[in-house]
């Protein structure tokens, strides 16, 4: 019984604190709505609320009045111990939202007890049985804090752009938008940032770059696989185990040296520098993955395609190449994702405005002249094309990803 | 390895006939671009790195020393034999180097001779020429000479001399190249007190955020274990951190955090957790585990799938025979999936830490190496191009490199070949 009843106003304690500050933060930054968080109050509120849910349950059967029960302590203790005031606003301000709000942070928290103590017998908890409960419990948190953590900066991010520096410096919880202002009044950061910060050419800059890098990574990096997976060369174990080595060289390691000699060549405010250097940093990582891939397809179809008379190149073309195009095609994205996001190289590399990649672009906003919002644009922009990708290919870059360990 | 390699060669050297040796030229041929593009971008540079660390060089001294001419005209002509008086002046671009065997030369209009003043000119056919000498750093060197103009130039239409620059070249020590060397760079970088700094904050720095990668993502893990509807939703969700391009979420974090109008400062104080803005990344002490959050929250999604996938790939019999044993869940965990995880955990702690050592996008964009999370990386940066002495940064990355080799050996050695990625 003393378990059930710890566990209980723990647990209690715990969600009606988390929901307060989730729930309050999340209307806060959605409507704008100045709902501060009764974060406290409502961590007290919690306990009678959870421990009414559990007494509920001696006194009637049906889980929805045990529920009702639950949750109106929680409300009535609430708005007892905030003064009237929920939320941090008096109850007659913006009463239907209040009262929503309100009728929501009880339910998470009610709710959120109750699916811990499902089916459990809260007076004969014995160890097993309360673990379960913890682990439902921490389950729930863990859910509620990675959306969170993930959820709110790209929220932030997005929402910025859409604003206006001065609004944000007033509230900075303040994210909601003011849809009245029509298309050009939301977008204009993205207006000015293609207007005036050729925001265009960066992203057909961006475009170029990667793209080409991808190329020329597989132009390289496709039969030098073959050749590890397939061939026999003296030195071939040595050589498979140090593109891992190579892999884990650090590029700050290397900007000195070629920031040095590319200076002196003239390559290094230029495209073609960074058509050397991202190509390169990419082979090893794109040579690993194939070769993993080519090492599983059966040597056998190989074998026949070799009886049947076709030369080595020939069966590399006709049977190799076609079989692993899923693994190409994986790689080929991976290496657009890379060179996309790439930044310090562009970053050290270029400083003529005219050839700046998307990722030098958006560096180039962080002044203290650019306001916040074109920065938050400019983020956005270089971030969608990524996650569109991602988002389309997700299966299969997932495979590729656990399968070649890619950097980063 | 080595061992290996001895093996190989002797074992290809035993049986190599015609056959083999055609797929040996193969082989080679096929492995060339990536050997050379490694070797070019990665190796060669890598070593270079070396060379740079014990030579006295600045940023500055990568621009080659150019000598520059400038002309200056006076007098008129209004007939033949009426002559211009041209002042030539020499100098040169470098700060420091001094450029020797300095030449330049002006191609004159038809018609122009050089019939006096400075004797280091002469004339051969159009072109005039002048030999300058050492033109030392910041120097200027005076040439006057007279020009004489006969019928050919007023019949050529009397054209300017200025119609043609005068050409100036010369040859200057390659700062890179050059045979002068010193231990200056790395008596600088090991005495600066703040080195060892450089190096705990590195070190704290690296398991910090390996750690916290590793514990996010292990908890992730046990999160989606269990099929329920929107998994597929979420586990794209909990990858955002990772394939989000490094300048857009630094740039996010760094105005959530900002000291007086953050949007996390709002909340903690709103909410009554803090009582004042917190400078998270201002503040000596706080700045650094704001950059360990960073990383943590960013890299978690990486460890996150690498052990679902080895959970999912788990038999769960022994879980079940637990379970009829009366284990509890946490005793499940703890004694059942737990040690089954070892082998993956430790290798990606491995990796995970020498890349977050190698780090170096994530701290610059946030802090700039200020307010005590100055790590190796960013020294490299603050040594070469803040401080622009291009020697020193490279002594830093010659002390990361060695480090590396170190974490290296140690991955080599422990972690188990069936984990070997």
């Amino acid at each position: 019984m003393t378990r059930g009843l710890t566990l209980a106003v723990i647990l209690g304690a715990i969600w009606g604190f988390v929901a307060a500050v989730v729930i309050g933060v999340s209307v806060t930054l959605v409507f704008g709505v100045d709902a501060s968080m009764t974060a406290f109050s409502a961590l007290i509120a919690g306990i009678p609320g959870a421990l009414a849910l559990l007494y509920a349950r001696e006194l009637t059967d049906n889980p929805t009045a045990q529920f009702a029960i639950g949750m109106g302590v929680f409300a009535v203790v609430l708005v007892l111990l905030t003064g009237l005031a929920p939320l941090g606003l008096p109850l007659g301000t913006v009463p239907i939202t209040s009262v929503l709000v309100l009728a929501t942070l009880a339910a998470t928290t009610i709710g959120a007890v109750a699916i811990a103590f499902h089916k459990k017998d809260w007076k004969t908890l014995n160890r097993y049985r309360m673990e379960e409960v913890l682990v439902r419990a921490l389950k729930g948190l863990g859910f509620v804090f990675f959306t969170a953590i993930i959820l709110l900066p790209f929220y932030a991010m997005l929402m910025t752009s859409f604003k206006k520096q001065a609004e944000l410096l007033q509230n900075p919880l303040d994210y909601s938008i003011n849809i009245t202002q029509g298309f050009a009044g939301l977008f204009s950061s993205y207006i000015e940032l293609f207007v005036n910060f050729d925001f265009g050419r960066f992203i057909l800059i961006s475009t170029i770059v990667s793209v080409t890098t991808v190329f020329l990574t597989l132009a390289a990096s496709i039969p030098g696989a073959y050749a590890i997976s397939r061939l026999r060369f003296p030195g071939r174990v040595t050589f498979s185990r140090s593109i891992l080595l190579i892999y884990m060289v650090p590029a700050i390691v290397l900007v000195i040296p070629l920031y040095a000699v590319f200076s002196q060549l003239g390559l290094r405010d230029s495209l073609l520098g960074l058509l050397i250097v991202y190509p390169a940093t990419t082979i090893p990582v794109s040579l690993y993955m194939l070769q993993g891939y080519f090492r599983g397809l059966p040597s056998e179809l190989e074998e026949a395609g070799m009886m049947d008379g076709c030369t080595r190149l020939g069966v590399i073309r006709r049977i190799t190449l076609p079989l692993s195009l899923p693994a190409i095609a994986s790689v080929a994205l991976y290496v657009f994702m890379i060179a996309w996001n790439e930044f310090l190289f562009a970053f050290m590399f270029l400083d003529s405005p005219e050839i700046f990649t998307l990722s030098r672009g958006v560096v180039s906003l962080n002044s203290s002249e650019v306001p916040r919002q074109h920065l938050m644009a400019g983020a956005v922009i270089v971030t969608i094309p990524v996650l569109v990708i991602f988002l389309w290919f997700e299966r299969f870059l997932v495979t590729g990803l656990t399968a070649g360990s890619v950097k980063g | 390895m080595a061992k290996a390699t001895a093996a190989d060669l002797e074992r290809a050297r035993r049986r190599i006939g015609p056959i083999e040796r055609r797929e040996m030229r193969l082989a080679f041929g096929m492995l060339s671009p990536t050997v050379a593009a490694v070797l070019l971008v990665v190796l060669i540079p890598v070593l270079a790195n070396f060379w740079i660390s014990v030579k006295p060089i600045e940023l500055a001294d990568l621009r080659a020393a150019k000598p520059l001419v400038r002309e200056r005209v006076q007098g008129e002509v209004t007939k033949p034999g009426d002559a211009f008086e041209v002042r030539y002046r020499a100098r040169s671009s470098a700060p420091s180097e001094a450029v020797r065997e300095v030449v330049f030369t002006h191609e004159l209009p038809s018609g122009v001779t050089l019939t006096g003043g400075d004797d280091r000119c002469a004339q051969t056919g159009a072109v005039l020429r002048c030999d300058v000498g050492v033109l030392e750093p910041r120097a200027r060197v005076d040439f006057n000479v007279t020009l004489s103009v006969d019928q050919a130039y007023f019949d050529a239409g009397a054209p300017s001399l200025r119609d043609t620059d005068p050409e100036a070249t010369g040859k200057s020590k390659n700062a890179l190249t050059s045979f002068e060397f010193t231990f200056e760079n790395f008596r600088k970088v090991f005495d600066a007190s703040e080195f060892w700094d450089v190096l705990w904050v590195s070190i704290v720095y690296t398991i910090g955020g390996t750690g916290g990668a590793l514990l996010l993502g292990l908890f992730a893990a046990q999160l989606m274990m269990v099929a329920f509807p929107g998994r597929g939703i979420m586990r794209g969700l909990f990858l955002f951190p990772y394939v989000s391009p490094v300048i857009a979420v630094a740039f996010t974090w760094i105005f959530l955090l900002d000291p007086f109008s953050g949007t996390m400062n709002a909340i903690l104080t709103k909410t009554g957790v803090t009582d004042g803005n917190i400078n998270f990344l201002g503040q000596r002490g706080i700045a650094l585990w704001t950059v360990i959050a960073f990383e943590a929250w960013r890299y978690f999604p990486l460890a996150f799938l690498f052990i679902l996938a080895r959970m999912q790939s788990l038999s769960s019999d022994l879980n079940e025979a637990a379970e009829m044993d009366g284990a509890t869940p946490f005793q499940k965990f703890w004694y059942i999936s737990l040690p089954q995880l070892v082998g993956i955990i430790s290798t990606l702690f491995l990796l995970r830490f020498i890349w977050t050592f190698n780090k170096f996008d994530d701290i610059f964009l946030l802090t700039g190496g200020a307010s005590g999370t100055r790590t190796l990386t960013v020294n490299v940066y603050e040594q070469a191009f803040a401080l622009s002495n291009l020697g020193a940064g490279a002594a830093v990355a010659v002390v990361i490199f060695f480090m590396l080799a170190i974490f290296l050996a140690f991955y080599f050695k422990f972690v188990p070949k069936e984990e070997g990625m």
